[in-house]
């Protein structure tokens, strides 16, 4: 019916803050489109700083939060329309969570692989225990690990890498189709890390699982991701080709990004002034990066950036590539001639 | 200037004596950005309380001397012991925290905050005259002067940070201590505060110690570098010398490990956990992750060699040329 796995239609949440009389409204997550194509497994990686909207985002993809205006529509059944077409349970037997912090998704005082039975038997994959064993036994070995060797141990004699490898191996119990990551390696050191985002990499070839990994780390996601959505106050500003847009960054923002980076090859420009950061920038009527753009025209500040495609690349929501014009929604075709 | 000899300070806890820092031999030195990198237990937190006397059970130096050589204020150079280092706090040496939330009292305006911090630390009796100078020093590091009148909920966390950052530097110490300044910030307040800690050491001259996880935060600001695996200094020397040419094993696998945006290259990590640190093995402590590990690796700990001018390294592969050239990868 669809070609896509999951698509996300103008996806809108506005969170009240304060009291019903004097309360202001934060928009969160304001009018999102993505999707991931459904034949070719694919890895989008949603980037954006703290505040972006990207962890609402991920909990209305996750059907933790329910979207003020818009839908999610899974291989074209609405999740959050009227009528829905698919219950929670159909819903969690395609998408699966990893949260960011392995030490707290598991309880103390349990043994960790009461969870790995828990999923099983509550998303009713297996009957019994032992049908559930058997099932168990194959995801762990899917991410390189053995259920006797988890037998009876509690999280606290596994390290972050192996407790978030459990994780994944939870998640793919009912052989997921989606697997939405919320910063799954930032509280995993450095040295292992990598070892988890190969993981990802090779459960999508082995596997055809689709990912959502959402971070703040430019650099895994260059890694890791074939898309790259990027997320400022809510807004995806720039979606499309990961290698494309991280190596030719072309929303002001992005840059800005990426020039952040710490890195290990050029050495930083030794003076950078901090913008004062204010949550008016949720308010503004135009651009909400118009404040800290360093491009900016008197259009970006009341107006609305449009959309601006590149066919086959990305798209970009900025003025910047449209000559500031307003009312032009397809720009030149000569997407190399932004260069900044 | 700090020194620091074989020092050992261990927590005593229920479970056992957790060895945080064992054995820690380490100079800071004048005029100097020196990073201290390791991964989230290996003790690099401990080493900056040892360093700034914040020794409270149940943490304890056993072993080894800390001492401080201070320029008082007639010029003279003092040394201070463990005990002393902490009447010279503020003045002589200071700590910016990392959660600048819990740093800062929630209840008390930050231009009071100052004043509690310094009153008794500066000649200035003038409340006023106290006033326009931390004014006139926040100007000077492009703060908003309206910071001092609000409350710390008031601020973002970059800003609360770079006003932890200000109240740190303000009495111009001979020796900065910064704990993660960085972590849960975003990435462009993070280099803009790191920035913002070298244009300090940079007009100061005085030294700064800053303990990150992350390598490529040492990279751009510091001079030195010094990798602690386990409660141990593995490698020590110029960051540039550090990066480009890691001797020990761990350090190589931990740089290489790193991806870069524009770089495809397949990157893996290094498998397995480090020890614990409440009994940790004899021999060196990455024998058991280590690809290059010998007989001797696992029977005693190597000590730390200088290599080549001021770049020290604590590994057996060094003390055989042929092996030592082949590195990792």
């Amino acid at each position: 019916m669809s070609d896509l796995l999951l698509e996300i239609k103008d996806v809108t949440k506005v969170f009240r803050i304060g009291g019903l009389l004097f309360g202001t409204e934060l928009l969160a997550v304001d009018h999102v489109n993505l999707s991931l194509d459904k034949h070719k497994p694919s890895i989008l990686s949603i980037v954006g700083e703290s505040g972006s909207g990207k962890t609402t985002l991920a909990k209305i993809i996750l059907k933790l939060h329910e979207p003020t205006s818009g839908d999610v529509l899974l291989e074209g059944k609405s999740v959050f329309g009227p009528h829905p077409d698919l219950d929670t349970l159909a819903y969690y037997r395609a998408v699966q969570p990893i949260f960011q912090n392995p030490f707290e998704s598991f309880s103390m005082r349990k043994y960790v692989d009461s969870y790995l039975y828990d999923t099983a038997l509550n998303l009713k994959i297996a009957k019994d225990r032992k049908e559930a064993r058997d099932i168990i036994a194959d995801a762990l070995s899917s991410v390189g690990l053995d259920i006797n060797a988890l037998a009876g141990k509690y999280p606290n004699q596994f390290s972050g890498g192996e407790l978030q490898r459990i994780s994944v191996a939870r998640g793919l119990i009912p052989r997921p189709k989606l697997i939405v990551a919320d910063e799954p390696v930032s509280m995993i050191d450095a040295s292992l890390r990598m070892n988890v985002v190969n993981m990802f990499l090779s459960l999508k070839e082995k596997y055809n699982v689709s990912f959502i990994y959402i971070t703040h780390d430019l650099s895994t996601a260059y890694y890791v991701s074939d898309y790259v959505a990027i997320m400022y106050r809510g807004n995806v500003i720039e979606y499309g080709s990961s290698d494309r847009i991280l190596t030719n960054p072309m929303h002001p923002y992005t840059e800005l990004l990426l020039d952040s980076v710490p890195t290990g090859g050029k050495k930083w420009e030794r003076h950078l002034k901090l913008p004062d950061i204010e949550l008016k920038e949720y308010h503004n009527t135009g651009c909400k990066f118009a404040n800290r753009c360093p491009f900016v025209q008197a259009v970006c500040r009341l107006n609305k950036p449009p959309p601006v495609q590149i066919p086959g690349e990305r798209e970009v929501l900025c003025f910047k590539p449209v000559d500031y014009e307003l009312g032009r929604t397809t720009p030149s075709q000569e997407p190399e001639k932004v260069t900044i | 200037m700090l020194r620091l000899r074989d020092v050992k300070a261990y927590y005593e806890t229920p479970r056992g004596v957790v060895k945080a820092v064992d054995g820690v031999t380490l100079d800071v030195r004048e005029n100097e950005i020196l990073g201290i990198a390791g991964e989230s237990g290996c003790g690099k937190s401990t080493l900056l309380r040892a360093m700034y006397d914040s020794l409270e059970p149940p943490l304890k130096i056993v072993a080894g001397k800390v001492e401080a050589e201070m320029k008082n204020d007639r010029g003279e150079t003092v040394t201070l012991a463990p005990g002393e280092i902490r009447k010279h706090w503020w003045r002589f040496i200071s700590y910016i925290p990392q959660g600048s939330m819990s740093a800062l009292n929630p209840v008390v305006r930050i231009e009071k905050q100052f004043f509690d911090a310094i009153s008794s630390k500066h000649h200035l009796n003038n409340k006023r005259e106290i006033h326009k100078r931390i004014a006139s020093y926040l100007r000077e590091l492009e703060l908003p002067v309206e910071v001092l009148n609000s409350y710390p909920h008031q601020l973002s966390g970059g800003m609360r940070q770079r006003v932890l950052v200000a109240l740190g530097t303000f009495l111009h110490p001979q020796i900065v201590l910064a704990d993660e300044p960085t972590t849960a910030l975003d990435v462009v307040i993070q280099k803009g505060i790191l920035l913002m800690l070298a244009q300090v050491q940079e007009q100061m001259k005085n030294s700064l110690v800053i303990v990150s996880h992350d390598i490529c935060v040492h990279y751009q600001i510091t001079h030195r570098i010094a990798v602690m695996y386990n409660g141990k200094i593995v490698e020590i020397g110029p960051t540039e010398t550090v990066f480009n040419k890691p001797l020990h094993p761990y350090t190589q696998m931990l740089i290489q490990s790193i991806p870069h945006v524009g770089d495809q290259k397949h990157r893996e990590g290094i498998s397995g956990r480090p020890p614990s640190l409440i009994d940790p093995p004899p021999g060196c402590r990455f024998a058991a992750r280590c690809p290059f590990v010998m007989d001797i690796c696992r029977e005693e700990m190597p000590s730390l060699l200088e290599v080549e001018p001021d770049h020290f390294v604590a590994c057996y592969l060094q003390r055989e040329p042929l092996q030592a050239r082949k590195g990792v990868g």
